[in-house]
This record gives structure tokens, sequence and C-alpha cells, in this order.
């Protein structure tokens, strides 16, 4: 079970970092904006993966406190950009 | 039995959010890498709260467990949508081997304005009811 456990945190970290090239590269705002909404949505899984291995379940919490600040940041962002109007970056 | 279905959920769970980080990366534009994240993470995040459930096994952990699969399933097609319209709206460039964009033809992004495809003459004709408003 452990080298299950290693072998998925192993891969999501790999993901993690194949989203930070987005976030960094990102040619527009929204890319950027997606790549964090990825970000929010991996940790939700790194933090199962986590429970698991720990056998703490309080960490559940942690992972809908994760997945709602997500959503709102998603809705906050996708406002802000809205209201700014067509830009060119 | 049930560590190996777990570990198989685990792996399949981390496979998918790591095919869409790739999808991220690789992909050409803002619409097909939404594309990509949305639902591939959306499932990776929900099979591994499902391995979570079948980990603990107690009533109050896998009701938390399926309440974080249901709020994932319900907003991230919300947050994809909001963000998808925003990045549009922005101008955000699309592929240059788009086929159809049917917005564009339709939509004035000046007024925000979005016609149906169905202004006829015929259409436009004011039929008045006996409960209008005098």
């Amino acid at each position: 079970m452990s080298t299950v456990i290693l072998a998925s945190l192993a891969l999501m970290s790999l993901a993690l970092c194949l989203a930070f090239v987005r976030l960094y590269r990102g040619p527009s705002l929204p890319d950027r904006v997606v790549a964090l909404e990825l970000f929010s949505s991996m940790i939700v899984g790194i933090i199962g993966v986590v429970a698991i291995a720990t056998d703490v379940p309080s960490l559940l919490d942690v992972a809908i406190v994760m997945a709602l600040m997500a959503f709102m940041a998603a809705i906050g962002f996708a406002r802000f950009l809205e209201r700014g109007g067509p830009r060119d970056d | 039995m049930i560590e190996m279905f777990k570990a198989g959920l685990i792996l399949t769970g981390a496979l998918f959010m790591f095919l869409a980080a790739l999808g991220l990366v690789r992909l050409p534009d803002l619409l097909t890498r939404m594309h990509a994240t949305t639902k591939a993470a959306t499932l990776g995040a929900s099979l591994i709260m499902l391995a979570v459930a079948l980990h603990f096994g107690e009533v109050a952990v896998v009701a938390r467990a399926l309440g974080v699969i249901l709020f994932i399933m319900m907003t991230a097609p919300v947050a994809a949508h909001v963000i998808g319209r925003a990045g549009y709206f922005v101008g955000a460039k699309l592929w240059h081997g788009t086929i159809k964009d049917e917005l564009r033809p339709n939509y004035d992004p000046l007024t925000h304005e979005l016609k149906s495809g169905l202004e006829t003459d015929a259409n436009a004709v004011h039929h008045p009811r006996e409960s209008d408003p005098k």
C-alpha cells in the first residue's frame, strides 16, 4: 500500500510541476486562472491521499475548505476579468 | 480485496490528475486547456475521495467524502463556465485550427448584445395581447 501511495504522490507532484509551468508561461490571464483552478483540485487529491497514508480523517475538512475556496476564487477572478473588458496580454 | 480496489482507485485518480496537467501544458488554446483540466481533474479528485471513503469506512468520514465529491461535481462546471465566458469576453485567442466559432457573427462585444439568428421582419412584428398593460 505504501508503494501505491508513494507512486500516486509522485505522480501528483509531477502534475503540480506541469501546472506550474502553465502558470508561469500562460499567455493570457485566463490561462493562469485555469492553472490555479487545477492546482486546487490536485491539492484536494493530495490531501485525500495524505489522509489515507496518515489515518487522520479530520484532514477531509481541509479538503472541503480547499474546494470551497477554489470555487470562490474562480468566481471572483472571472468577475474581475469581465469587468476589465477586452485586454491584450 | 478492498485493499486492491483502494490502490486501483488511488492510482487511477492520480493518473487522471497527471493527464489533466499534461493537457494543460500541451493543448493549444484556453478552451481546449479547460476541456482537459475540468473533467479529468474532477474525475481524479472524485476517485481519490472514493478511496478515502473505502479506507475509513465510518459513517461520518464516508458522508464527508461523498460531500466533497458532490461539491466538486457541482462547482467545477460552474467555475469552468464562468472562466470560459470571461476568457471569451477578454478576447483570448482561439487556436488557428479552429473550424467554427458560432458566437463571433452573432455577438457584439461592445454592447454585449446577442442575436438569436431568427431576426426576420416577420418575427420583429409586435403582436399585442389582451393582458398587456395599456
